[in-house]
């Protein structure tokens, strides 16, 4: 950058440099804040705060394994029925939909993103809970009830299975939007090369999807913090219980589920610490998981760009 | 050639045609079938009574959300009057000054803020302002709002401002326009419906938001103009009424989703209609 | 001798705008054919007729006919996935898959299961790559990654790979044009060689390269076939004075 040397120009500079400066500070701060007002409990339970598994405000013990476990749980539960489905509508998008229909598509798939959390609640509420006990949950117990995961019958009150699949909901058009951009940078030339050589579509799309394999993976990385963070909509539907269960009919809890339902009654100092340590964690594991996600995208537009160079 | 092998390709690849395309459909037909559920149980309950009074205590029918409306312009407003400037400002320096480790860094940290869940946004301003302040406010509120609001904005506008092409400012640069004028009159006009656009977006975004809400704005049954109080939204509103006990309160949440459905769906269409796909 | 590919009166279509004109063409078995012409004159369009690439473009239409070994490639009872393992084809710019060595030369084998056994596969992949004039040069890392290759092996590879599948007739689309002269040399020697064994049909822009490899040649302007001849009567007495201007390079 030339200096031109005015003091215009370098007024300007300095306030744009605050203003990018910001976006630095309040992440700095908000470590910080999350950091000094979770002392307490990070002092009195230090790493066996994560480990515990009993959750009793009331007297004082918190461990915040049965949300850890409950995050975690949904999380795969909405990545396991997202990815294939998210893979399947990126794959139609660019490999096999023609534009005039792929245009819409693709909008109407990026609406789903629109919808506010607290909205799928209110359907995950009335619609898909209800759904899921007289319908799926009954037929999963009758074919599947042999497996610990389907365990006891469906709760309508909620259980692990609403939240994972209004999560799953949630996640596909984001990593639909993700993996159709990484799968239009991949160059025609790969898949002239294997249609050249009589390759069926389909082998034609395994060869796309190889090379934009690790932009895929970042696509299913974002989707993952995405689930790890989601809050209100599964608040709504996971029943909101800290206990750990195999069965994925029985209430769970998640860190984001907890804080949004328990931060308004958690007056007692340690109580509150126990909060906002769990927030300052979920709070660092979305932020590498992004950071994650974000080098693995990028790296799909690196490599086929030098591709191109050859 | 092996004939059988060369059809179970064939067969193979129209399967996983007929699946993909499968799973497009599945995805339209779960938001059409969300949308079809919130108009059809919203519109019922949707008048003028609704729009402009506030709850009546829940076993007494009637009322509305108006304070929640109100309580939901005020903070996206105050929210957009700080996030937007301060988001703009930062978008601007990242595409003009921002090849450097500086810029390389805000971007990276911008992008994993946009990940970061909005209730830890909420905790923040919970401890950087409710707490100090000695209570919940919708100003507390606003301040959380922009804070999801500003690297979203940041990005989209350097997006824009790169798309305004380099002999546009070199031609006023070989004039001896000084940096800032030539960044000021040419460029930010050039890519100004960009920028536009993507506040819009972001500001239907914010009218979305919950969980930064919950604890820092809270919720007020009255109609509230002050914003070191707490005020109502009208997504806490459907939080509260979805997750309570009572039927008329329930069917009033559905019909205020279909409002603010409504909005950010109106919103998303018309952007894509105006800019032909470049979001 | 027989022709290959025998095409009458074939017009192509982007949409409105009509990219090739009536053009008539028999291509003989076992030689090499160039299509030269100046840029945009249609030949690649033409040459992408042969295995029906264009298909991957919406708005391209195709009239008139295009007989391969007598059969009708447009008609709707072809099956393209068959007639493009028959019909192999090597592009202007190297584009191998992201694998390795040996799994961009086995691609095609396996995905049409032409090997019995692990061995037979390994066989088939050295031959290809013998047959490409790159075995000896990479014998010793079939596992490394393709990418690694230079320009010029990357190209040869890919050769390899549109042979691995044992096809017919091999379209070569400027095969050499992003290439040094050095291996430029190699893809030339490599085509004489191969016309043993296949038809091939190569679209160049350099008129001493079609001098050099091809039997016949056959100049295009302005989507229209303007001449075609053997190539040492066309570069030394060419029938047409377009063709004449051309290759004394009045234009192009």
């Amino acid at each position: 950058m030339a200096k031109t040397g005015t003091i215009g120009d370098t007024i300007f500079r300095t306030i744009l440099i605050i203003f990018a400066s910001t976006i630095l500070l309040i992440v700095v701060a908000m470590i910080y804040m999350m950091a000094v007002n979770s002392m307490p409990t990070i002092r009195a339970f230090g790493i066996s705060f994560l480990t515990g598994s009993d959750w009793k405000p009331a007297s004082n013990i918190f461990g915040a394994l049965p949300f850890i476990f409950g995050t975690v749980v949904s999380s795969l539960i909405a990545l396991i029925i997202a990815v294939p489905i998210s893979l399947g509508i990126a794959i139609f998008l660019v490999e096999q939909a023609p534009k005039k229909l792929a245009t819409p598509i693709s909008f109407m798939v990026e609406l789903l993103a629109a919808i506010p959390s607290v909205v799928y609640g209110l359907w995950g509420i009335f619609v898909l809970a209800p759904f899921l006990v007289n319908y799926l949950g009954p037929f999963l117990q009758t074919y599947l009830g042999w497996l610990p995961l389907f365990e006891g019958s469906p709760k309508g009150t909620g259980m692990m299975l609403t939240g994972g699949i209004i999560m799953a909901i949630m996640v596909t058009p984001i990593i639909t939007a993700v993996v159709r951009d990484v799968l239009e940078v991949v160059p025609t030339t790969q898949r002239e090369a294997a249609l050249a050589l009589g390759a069926t579509q389909w082998e034609t799309t395994k060869i796309v999807l190889g090379n934009a394999a690790s932009g895929i993976a970042g696509a299913i990385v974002l989707g993952l913090g995405r689930a790890l963070g989601e809050t209100m909509a599964v608040t709504m539907v996971i029943g909101n219980s800290p206990s750990i269960s195999a069965s994925l009919f029985d209430p769970a809890h998640t860190i984001a589920s907890v804080l949004a339902a328990n931060f308004p009654e958690a007056t007692d100092e340690m109580y509150l610490s126990a909060l906002i340590e769990m927030g300052l964690v979920l709070f660092l594991v979305t932020f590498i998981v992004n950071g994650l996600a974000k080098l693995l995208v990028a790296k799909v537009a690196k490599d086929s760009g030098t591709a191109k160079a050859t | 050639m092996n004939e059988s092998v060369h059809n179970r390709r064939k067969l193979v690849s129209k399967i996983m045609t007929t699946v993909t395309a499968a799973c497009a459909i599945f995805a339209v037909s779960i938001l059409l079938i969300i949308l079809a559920y919130i108009t059809i149980r919203g519109a019922a309950s949707i008048n003028w009574e609704f729009i402009t009074s506030v709850p009546k205590p829940a076993l007494d029918g009637g009322g509305g959300i108006g304070n929640a409306i109100l309580g939901s312009a005020i903070m996206t407003v105050l929210a957009s009057l700080i996030g937007l400037p301060i988001g703009i400002g930062a978008g601007v320096y990242l595409a003009e000054f921002g090849d450097n480790w500086f810029g390389s860094l805000v971007r990276f940290v911008s992008d994993t803020l946009i990940g970061v869940p909005s209730i830890i946004v909420g905790i923040f301003i919970y401890t950087l302002l409710v707490l100090p302040m000695g209570g919940a406010s919708g100003f507390a509120g606003s301040v959380a709002l922009s804070i999801i609001m500003i690297p979203i904005v940041a990005r989209t506008t350097e997006e824009m401002i790169r798309l305004v092409p380099k002999s546009m400012r070199e031609g006023a640069l070989a004039l001896g326009a000084p940096q800032w004028r030539v960044t000021w009159n040419i460029v930010m006009p050039a890519a100004l419906s960009g920028i536009a656009t993507g506040a819009i977006l972001a500001i239907a975004r914010i009218s979305g938001e919950t969980a930064p809400l919950l604890f820092t704005a809270l919720n007020s049954r009255f109609f509230n103009y002050y914003i070191d109080e707490p005020m109502s939204s009208l997504t806490v509103q459907i939080y509260n009424f979805a997750t309570g006990p009572f039927p008329n309160e329930q069917q009033m949440a559905w019909a205020a989703s279909l409002i603010l459905v409504g909005l950010i769906l109106i919103i998303n269409i018309l952007v894509r209609i105006l800019t032909r796909k470049k979001f | 001798m027989a022709s290959k590919i025998k095409v009458t009166d074939l017009d192509f279509y982007y949409g409105d705008f009509k990219a090739l004109h009536d053009i008539t063409l028999d291509i003989p078995e076992r030689e090499v054919m160039a299509f030269i012409g100046p840029s945009g004159c249609g030949k690649s369009t033409f040459l992408r007729t042969f295995n029906r690439m264009n298909d991957t473009i919406p708005i391209a239409r195709v009239d008139g006919n295009i007989l391969i070994d007598g059969k009708d490639i447009n008609s709707p009872k072809t099956d393209v996935v068959a007639l493009r393992r028959k019909v192999g084809m090597v592009f202007q710019k190297s584009n191998p898959f992201p694998k390795s060595i040996f799994e961009n030369v086995a691609y095609g084998i396996r995905i049409n299961r032409m090997h019995s056994s692990k061995s037979d596969l390994e066989d088939k992949v050295e031959k290809a790559l013998r047959d490409a004039a790159l075995w000896e040069e990479v014998q010793d890392r079939l596992n490394t990654s393709a990418l690694g290759l230079s320009g010029g092996q990357q190209q040869r590879l890919c050769i390899a790979r549109a042979l691995a599948v044992q096809p017919e007739v091999i379209l070569m689309d400027e095969p050499a044009s992003a290439l040094d002269p050095i291996a430029t040399q190699k893809i030339e020697e490599l085509v004489v060689e191969l016309k043993k064994d296949y038809t091939i049909v190569i679209v160049t822009h350099n008129m001493q390269q079609a001098g050099r490899v091809s039997d016949k040649t056959a100049f295009f302007m302005l989507g229209k076939l303007i001449e075609v001849n053997p190539t040492d009567k066309m570069f030394t007495n060419p029938d047409e004075k377009l063709t004449e201007d051309y290759i004394t390079g009045r234009f192009g």
